[in-house]
């Protein structure tokens, strides 16, 4: 046992630290830090400044832009991206269909979407998500039925986020309703957003913003040269690009910037002239959240640590429990440090009210939803009784 | 970075799980040992002494080992995990600890030799009725006259404080600060009544009056090393209470495996599965500050923070685990026969042995403001 990281680690870290606080503009990082929706255009530039300098895809295969580090590197590259307030690389792109195209597509399909998918070339969506088909993402029912040389698509998804932004969808299409199980009859299928028969759908959320969406296929045409892999294996990549949509998930440097954003606004607001700061309980409150924030840190690094042989450890489905609760406690912590303020959301130019107390229940409200999606934490609870406790 | 126990730890470990488990069987091998005094097994003492445990962390040439923290955690994890309660903790990593970092070469060589071969039992006295967790004396006085010391007072609950054959006590010294000093068992003007604490172990009352003492090493104000030994110590209960969690979820998964009501086991009910992965979510929480602050101190970072930070994670955990590994099993649990109900009153004997999870959210609460963030890996731990 070592507390330490070698010197190698450490100057990488203080390598990553650097770049990420230098090279990436700031009036993004601005923006993330104040919990603002990052336009289309931020999200691109932050994106291809990190593929310039060879940080956006490093988990990707090292012929198609990746690093070959080890777990315990990534997870140096992403705590340090969360705490310098950088944007991650699009989730669609870096984590999601940019590993099923470089571990499942032909030679083609690699060449033709990856170096896009890793520069935001590309902007991709997922169509996933149905209405009747959330946690339980077998049961989806758009269907893909071939004609010819193409699919035809009919059919919805749902919770598309950032769809409104996107150029191309990779969407779960049932190719084969008589199939035994319902897992085996599901195809993965790409295709850009403008082609005839989607439309979409903004759907509004409780915090007054617009990320996620409806898509709406009819008789979509899409060449059978975009199938992913093979025919009716969809469920198999979708469970490749699950497994990778929780890496990271835990999101510990990103709830420790918040923690020390709580830190500064309790020295902002006063109570009957002493900061609020110097309140026992609210100092008690940061402290408890920072030790249980300390713990996950430690079991992340712990399951990277150990995770060099391909298997994953066993305190890795915490990571995703743990995680969002801490985000969503650090979210709530900060609602109650703007008290009274909090309730100026929308307030404009003219305001006293401090734009983090603005931004402050929005975020809070938003952030619910991290305990629902990349696998709701009743379904990681169901993981843990069932494969870790054998009950 | 590495949170692997290399080969020798792993020996260790086999070792003194091998040991323990001939001991304690089951838990009904417990009970009969500790129904009588002096509440644990003297035989299992001196075999522990014979694998060289009670000299452990203690430097070769005061007859010790020279082993480091982690061994130290792996045999108190073992311990934990069956609930044995030979005093490890206590004397060999608390009351031995404080003569190892305070004692002079004598008294390191007198007391921690014969710790080591299992010839003698030290116990730290050091909690006074109606105080709370403190690193300091108020209610024990000692005074100096010549070159000999006497000290008055009332010391309890002492642990162990029966049966040890030497008492490490801290008292308030005449120019103020605390100091340490040993007291042999059968040191004139001390009143020992020993009684059973509510997890099967010891505890006494202890009364000094004029009671001639010895002061460890050079006498004077000894707050630091208490402060250092008391935070070791917590290191080391977080161990403790890791196997002793650890085994209150294992029996308790498994009663949910065989359990059957209305026509079925347990674990098909899932109110009862999500709450037992959300025991194993605390387990796993508090294993990994345990494992951190056992390397910090390794390391030689701030060894009080880090211990305050197990604490506080452990408290947490042991209250969640003890509590509802009880609740899941029902009534059976509430029963003294049955397992389960040990392990919640002994991680509830930890918690309140040195500092429990608010005493020690106190204690970092009142450093926040000093900092931005806490990095684990950085300063002031490694």
């Amino acid at each position: 046992m070592r507390l330490q990281l070698s010197p190698e680690l450490e100057a990488f870290r203080e390598e990553m630290r650097t770049y990420f606080t230098t090279q990436v503009p700031q009036e993004i990082r601005d923006t993330v830090a104040a919990h603002r929706h990052l336009s289309k255009e931020q999200y691109v530039e932050a994106m291809r400044t990190l593929n310039a300098a060879g940080l956006a895809v490093p988990h990707w295969p090292v012929e198609w832009g990746g690093k070959d580090w080890t777990p315990l590197q990534r997870h140096i590259w992403r705590e340090e991206m969360q705490l310098a307030n950088v944007p991650e690389p699009l989730p669609f792109n870096a984590s999601m269909i940019g590993p099923v195209i470089a571990a499942f597509g032909s030679q083609e399909q690699k060449e033709r979407f990856l170096p896009k998918t890793a520069n935001l070339d590309i902007w991709w969506c997922q169509g996933f998500s149905e209405p009747d088909a959330g946690s339980d993402l077998a049961s989806l029912r758009t269907t893909a039925v071939r004609d010819g040389d193409d699919w035809v698509v009919n059919g919805q998804k749902t919770w598309t986020t950032l769809g409104q932004h996107a150029d191309w969808i990779f969407c779960l299409c049932r190719t084969d309703p008589t199939a035994e199980k319902k897992q085996r009859g599901i195809s993965l299928l790409v295709f850009p957003m403008d082609s005839p028969g989607v439309t979409l759908r903004p759907i509004e959320l409780i915090d007054g913003g617009r990320e996620v969406n409806e898509v709406f296929f009819e008789d979509v045409r899409v060449p059978a040269e975009n199938l992913i892999g093979e025919e009716n294996r969809g469920w198999d990549y979708a469970k490749f690009l699950l497994g990778n949509e929780r890496v990271g998930i835990a999101r510990i440097g990103s709830t420790k910037r918040l923690l020390a954003q709580a830190k500064e606004h309790l020295r902002e607001i006063t109570i009957d002239g002493r900061p609020l700061a110097d309140d026992p309980f609210m100092a008690a409150r940061i402290a408890e959240l920072e030790n249980d924030l300390v713990a996950l840190e430690l079991t992340a690094l712990r399951v990277v640590a150990n995770s060099a042989d391909g298997k994953p450890h066993p305190a890795s489905s915490v990571l995703k429990l743990r995680g969002s609760e801490l985000q969503q406690a650090a979210t709530e912590l900060i609602v109650d440090i703007a008290g009274p303020l909090s309730l100026a959301s929308f307030a404009e130019k003219d305001s006293d009210v401090p734009d983090w107390a603005r931004a402050a229940t929005p975020h809070y409200l938003n952030y619910r939803k991290v305990s629902i999606y990349g696998g709701s934490n009743e379904v990681q609870r169901t993981i843990i009784a069932g494969s870790i406790l054998g009950l | 970075m590495n949170f692997d126990y290399d080969s020798e730890q792993n020996d260790l470990r086999e070792a003194v799980r091998g040991l323990l488990a001939r001991a304690y069987p089951d838990s009904e091998q417990r009970r009969a040992v500790v129904s009588a005094d002096p509440g644990f097994d003297e035989k299992t003492w001196s075999r522990l002494a014979e694998m060289g445990l009670l000299g452990l962390p203690f430097p070769e040439d005061d007859g010790g080992m020279g082993a480091g923290p982690v061994e130290v955690a792996i045999v108190a994890e073992e311990i934990g995990r069956v609930l044995a309660p030979e005093p490890f903790i206590e004397a060999v990593v608390l009351a031995g600890g404080l003569v190892a970092a305070a004692g002079s070469a004598a008294q390191r060589g007198e007391v921690l030799g014969a710790l080591a071969e299992g010839g003698l039992v030290p116990a730290f006295a050091h909690a006074e009725p109606r105080t709370r967790w403190s690193t300091t004396a108020q209610g024990v006085t000692a005074t100096q006259d010549g070159g000999s010391w006497t000290l008055t007072g009332v010391k309890e609950p002492v642990p162990n404080g029966a049966r040890a054959d030497v008492l490490v006590v801290s008292a308030v010294l005449d120019g103020g600060g605390t100091g340490l000093f040993l007291v042999p068992g059968d040191a004139e003007g001390l009143a020992r009544t020993g009684y059973r604490n509510h997890d099967g172990t010891r505890s006494a009352h202890v009364g000094f009056e004029n009671t001639p003492a010895e002061p460890l090493g050079d006498g004077g104000d000894q707050t630091a090393s208490i402060e250092r030994a008391l935070a070791e110590a917590r290191i080391a209960y977080a161990h403790e209470a890791l196997g002793a969690m650890d085994s209150a979820l294992r029996i308790t998964a498994e009663y949910l495996k065989t359990r059957k009501q209305f026509g079925v086991t347990l674990n098909k009910f899932q109110a009862l599965t999500f709450r037992a992965s959300d025991m194993y979510v605390s387990l796993e929480l508090a294993r990994s500050i345990a494992l951190w602050a056992s390397m910090v101190q390794e390391a030689g970072g701030d060894v009080v923070q880090a211990a305050d930070r197990a604490r506080l994670q452990v408290s947490r955990a042991g209250r969640h685990i003890g509590e509802e590994a009880i609740q899941l099993h029902g009534g059976i649990g509430m029963t003294a026969e049955y397992s389960v109900g040990h392990y919640t009153s002994r991680l509830t004997a930890i918690d309140h042995l040195l500092g429990d999870g608010d005493w020690a959210l106190a204690r970092l609460a009142a450093t926040v403001n000093s900092y931005e963030t806490v990095d684990p890996l950085g300063a002031p731990y490694a």
